[in-house]
């Protein structure tokens, strides 16, 4: 059924897989923002230990996406993964130094005999969270902004800047959506948190904490959306590009489906901040969960529909990568879309397998008591 | 801009992370399905010390684990930082196996882990059983999928160049995931896997024995481990041989590095063992050993399973040998340089719009394109990889091989006889094994990849042109960050491992 697709229908098909799989990763990035709350939430060490219990559960979901993520970039959009992660070499560099530390402090931390001290791997797990997050989103926002690259007719690349993608660290926008990312991350922590963990005093200074960040999440989040609305985007024609203003915003007004996406994506989250703070829910995971992957979803959908350039080239416009340029090619587009349908089974097993998981919330007492907690 | 400098820190810094990320592989392939199988053994006899043993080597598992995942995410990653014009050129083939293995087996194996280590009190017996069983497989899966790419690379194969994109495209996903080659790489890597496991637990449990501690734990994990390693080493040592005649059909420069053998013959024996003579040149008519024990006939079997079969030696695939047909690589150098050259013609000629120029440019390029890498050579002598490191490697992974073939079937005679504890020097060799489990299997490796050089995709493409085109300076700093990281994480996993072991399986496992 696949092969019977247009390329241009595949290649959309492969942007949405690629768009969802990041949206599902945001979601996870929970667990980041929990590690930086280790000391706002716990209080003691007993605490700490709690958390740390909770978010280990879920580390390797994240850590896995992430390169799920990597992997589908690469099959269905070789050449952008070319040339994002061969030139904007630093910045991606940087954020897999901030993901090896996180995959062995939850494993580390408290073992005997660890080398590096248990607070070198709580510093590791905050770096992760901060850094890592901030990092990531200053990278995602380079598909909006552009990044600083030129290909050749042979499509080989090679970037203008010796800073190789620090620069898009000096771009408002960039920095915006860093600072969104790792507020809602911890917005989601907390409320994970009151979710997942039965202890009163935790879910106290979850909510606590929840309130704080939640402002501050909301100053990034309403910023960035207006610097994106205002801001201008590429569009292109066959093999020309322009540049044209308020590109985004059109490219809402032009699919409705994408804002309400987007509306609804965002109605959720701040529904469930208002079920936390006004109804005393402690489902408001659920809801904000959901609400991210809608929101960022649709953020991934605007770069990808609507003859939108997926990573301007700054440094020569003819250069920019679109879902239609950067590509596999339609058989293997297809063979892979085959693939893809396994990827709600996926979900389903893992969804199944924490619905036991998490059955019974997890307490003090359990974790004080079982030899093989993190 | 130096080129050469790029490559070889890109090679490096690839090695590096490569050579680390199979220090925790292996360990997880095999111990996995040891676990797995200790584990039934617990559901099936509803004992409670199979429950301990299971639960002692799955701490092991976890700390080994987390690494695993450290190093395997770099490598992914690194095939767009630094190899980026490779990711272009084949990523239309190489990227999905590893998108699928994302999705089929990553995913498994993460999900499982958590039921598998959290999970004792949360699902039943055999729903835990069934997750571990799962995470065994999903390890498997994962190296299928990877060691997929990797044949590829080593014997590309169900593809075609496009001349409009400039990379090359899949034409047949079935070619791609049965590639003999992949086929004989995947059994033989994953049952290295399987013997180090083994290895690793027969040692630890060895060291129990010779401390007099844990005995019954001891006794019984190197019942099972033993019995595991026994059946995996010869199943090893088989596909070992198939991965040498793969390598003889496919890699003849490769084969011919392994055994150090510049002038082909017929009826070509194996050196068991040997000293390489250092200023042996090509074409030079010098000895190729100062001394050397010989298997007579071995190579050529191995080879070719014919005793009679020729095997091209450094000599003949460098100035060719016009007797046996085989094409002087400077012939193949040549067709390559019409191949790049009608790339070029075609790709002006379709900016012209001038057809009949794109027609003749492609035909052109269709008939040479089989030797499109060797354009990218100079020096015919260029396609010889490192002789001395393929060679020792090899020979050193043999040789390993075959001693751990006798070990696993001694440690598990004397333990079926009940004697095992008598046999001091047998327990101190089975410890003192575990770290050459280790070597035999980055030797192999070694092996492998750099028995390939000067290619990228064997034939295709050299890795001088693989690199992403950044500055030296940039990789030398991750370079030496990621030495830095990986050798401070080791330390820590291997000081965490000691300790564990020192605590043993009776000890509250940590604080
Ligand atoms: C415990 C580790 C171990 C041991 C004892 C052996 N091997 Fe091995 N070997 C590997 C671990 C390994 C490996 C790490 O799994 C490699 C690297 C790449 C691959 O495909 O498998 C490998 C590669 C490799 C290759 C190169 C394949 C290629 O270049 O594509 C050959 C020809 C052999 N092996 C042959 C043997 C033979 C004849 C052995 C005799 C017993 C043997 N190996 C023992
Ligand atoms: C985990 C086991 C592996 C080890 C220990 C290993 C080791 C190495 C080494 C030592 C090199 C450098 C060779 C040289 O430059 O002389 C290398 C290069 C490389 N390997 Fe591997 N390798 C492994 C698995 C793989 C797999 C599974 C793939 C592909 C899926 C792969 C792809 C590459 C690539 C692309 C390069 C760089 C190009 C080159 O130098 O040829 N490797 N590897
Ligand atoms: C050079 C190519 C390789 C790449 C790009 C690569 C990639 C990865 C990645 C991204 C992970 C982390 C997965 C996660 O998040 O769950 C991983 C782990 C793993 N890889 Fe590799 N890998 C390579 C070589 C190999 C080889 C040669 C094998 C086996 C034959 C292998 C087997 C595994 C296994 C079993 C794991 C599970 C984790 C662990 O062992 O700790 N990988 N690899």
């Amino acid at each position: 059924m696949f092969e019977n697709m247009s390329l241009l229908s595949l290649q959309q098909y492969w942007w949405f897989i690629v768009s969802l799989l990041g949206a599902l990763f945001i979601f996870i990035t929970f667990v980041q923002g929990g590690q930086t709350l280790l000391y706002n939430i716990g209080k003691d060490e007993a605490q700490r230990n709690v958390l740390v219990a909770s978010l280990g559960r879920k580390w390797e979901l994240s850590f896995t996406s992430l390169v799920m993520f990597g992997g589908a970039l690469f099959a269905a959009f070789p050449l952008f993964y070319s040339v994002s992660f061969g030139g904007a070499y630093y910045v991606w560099m940087a954020i897999l130094f901030c993901f090896i530390i996180q995959a062995v402090s939850y494993e580390y931390r408290k073992k005997p005999n660890n080398f590096l001290g248990s607070r070198v791997y709580e510093s590791f797990l905050y770096i992760n969270g901060s850094v890592g997050i901030i990092l990531i989103g200053i990278a995602v926002g380079t598909l909006f902004t552009g990044g600083h690259f030129i290909k050749n007719e042979m499509n080989l690349s090679a970037w203008t800047m010796h800073s190789y993608g620090l620069e898009g660290a000096l771009n408002p926008f960039n920095v915006a959506l860093g600072f969104t990312l790792f507020f809602l991350a911890r917005v989601q922590a907390s409320l994970y948190f009151m979710n997942n963990i039965a202890d009163d005093s935790i879910v106290k200074n979850a909510k606590i904490q929840l309130f704080r960040d939640a402002l501050l999440f909301l100053g990034f989040f309403i910023t960035t959306i207006v610097m994106l609305l205002v801001m201008s985007g590429v569009s292109y024609h066959n093999t020309f590009f322009v540049v044209s203003e308020y590109k985004f915003l059109h490219n809402f007004l032009n699919t409705p489906l994408l804002l309400a996406l987007f509306l609804l994506g965002t109605f959720l989250v701040l529904f469930a901040l208002f079920i936390t703070f006004f109804r005393k829910s402690t489902k408001g995971i659920w809801f904000s969960g959901i609400g991210t992957v809608l929101v960022i979803l649709s953020f991934f959908c605007l770069l990808g529909f609507n003859a939108t350039a997926i990573y301007p080239s700054l440094s020569d416009l003819a250069s920019s990568l679109t879902i239609e340029n950067s590509s596999a090619s339609h058989y293997t587009l297809s063979t892979m879309s085959y693939v893809s349908l396994g990827v709600p089974f996926v979900l389903a097993y893992i969804i199944a397998v924490w619905r036991v998981m998490d059955r019974k919330k997890i307490t003090s007492e359990e974790i004080a008591s079982d030899a093989h907690h993190y | 801009m130096d080129s050469t400098l790029l490559v070889e820190l890109s090679r490096a810094q690839f090695a590096l992370t490569a050579l680390y990320h199979w220090l925790f592989v292996p360990l997880t392939l095999g111990l996995s399905f040891i676990i797995a199988i200790m584990e039934s053994l617990y559901v099936k006899t509803g004992d409670e010390t199979w429950k301990k043993i299971t639960k002692f080597w799955m701490g092991l598992f976890a700390i080994n684990f987390a690494i695993g995942l450290a190093t395997g995410i770099i490598l992914e990653f690194e095939f767009g930082t630094n190899w980026s014009n490779y990711s272009w050129i084949v990523g239309d083939i190489f990227g999905a196996p590893l998108a699928i293995e994302g999705i089929m087996a990553f995913f498994m194996e993460s999900t499982f882990f958590a039921v598998m280590f959290f999970g004792w009190d949360k699902v039943s017996k055999k729903v835990h059983l069934l997750s571990t069983w799962l995470v065994a497989i999903g390890s498997n899966l994962s190296a299928l999928w990877i060691l997929v790419a990797n044949g590829w690379m080593q014997h590309p194969v169900g593809m075609e160049f496009n001349l409009n994109t400039a990379r090359f495209e899949m034409k047949n996903f079935f070619d791609v995931l049965f590639n003999p080659n992949a086929i004989s790489k995947f059994l033989h890597t994953v049952s290295s896997g399987y013997v180090m496991g083994a290895l690793f637990v027969v040692g630890i449990s060895a060291w129990y024995l010779l401390k007099k501690r844990d005995i019954l734990f001891a006794k019984r994990s190197i019942i099972v481990a033993a019995s595991f390693g026994l059946l995996a080493s010869v199943f090893l040592t088989l596909t070992g041989d198939e991965s040498a005649h793969q390598v003889a059909l496919t890699q003849p420069t490769k084969l011919a590095a392994m055994e150090g053998l510049y002038d082909g013959k017929s009826r070509a024996g194996i050196v068991a063992i040997g000293q390489l003579n250092t200023d042996k040149k090509i074409g030079d008519g010098q000895k190729e050993f100062i001394w050397s024990i010989e298997i007579p006939y071995a190579l050529s079997f191995l080879g070719f399973r014919n005793i009679n079969a020729f095997v091209p030696g450094i000599d003949d695939l460098v100035l060719g040998n016009p007797t046996l047909s085989i094409e002087p690589a400077q012939s193949k150098i040549d067709k390559g340089k019409v191949a790049i050259a009608s790339l070029k013609t075609y790709k002006e000629a379709m900016r012209e719009n001038d057809n009949t120029k794109a027609t003749i440019a492609f035909q052109s390029f269709r008939e040479n394109q089989s030797f499109l890498g060797y354009g990218y050579l100079n020096d015919p002598a260029k396609i010889i990889p490192p002789v001395g490191i393929t060679f020792y490697s090899f020979h050193i992974m043999v040789g390993l091989g075959s001693w751990f073939l006798a070990l696993f079937f001694f440690v598990l005679y004397f333990s079926m006889v009940g004697k095992i504890e008598t046999k001091p020097l047998l327990l101190k060799l089975a410890f003192l094994s575990i770290p050459l489990g280790y070597v035999a299997g980055e030797a192999g490796w070694i092996v492998a990849e750099v028995g390939r050089q000067p290619w990228a995709i064997q034939s295709m493409l050299p890795v001088g042109i693989a690199t992403s085109s950044i500055d030296p300076i940039s990789i030398m700093i991750t370079l030496g960050l990621f030495a830095t990281i990986f050798t401070g994480l080791l330390i820590a996993e291997i000081k965490i491992m000691l300790k564990q072991v020192s605590i043993g399986p009776e000890g509250e496992a940590h604080v």
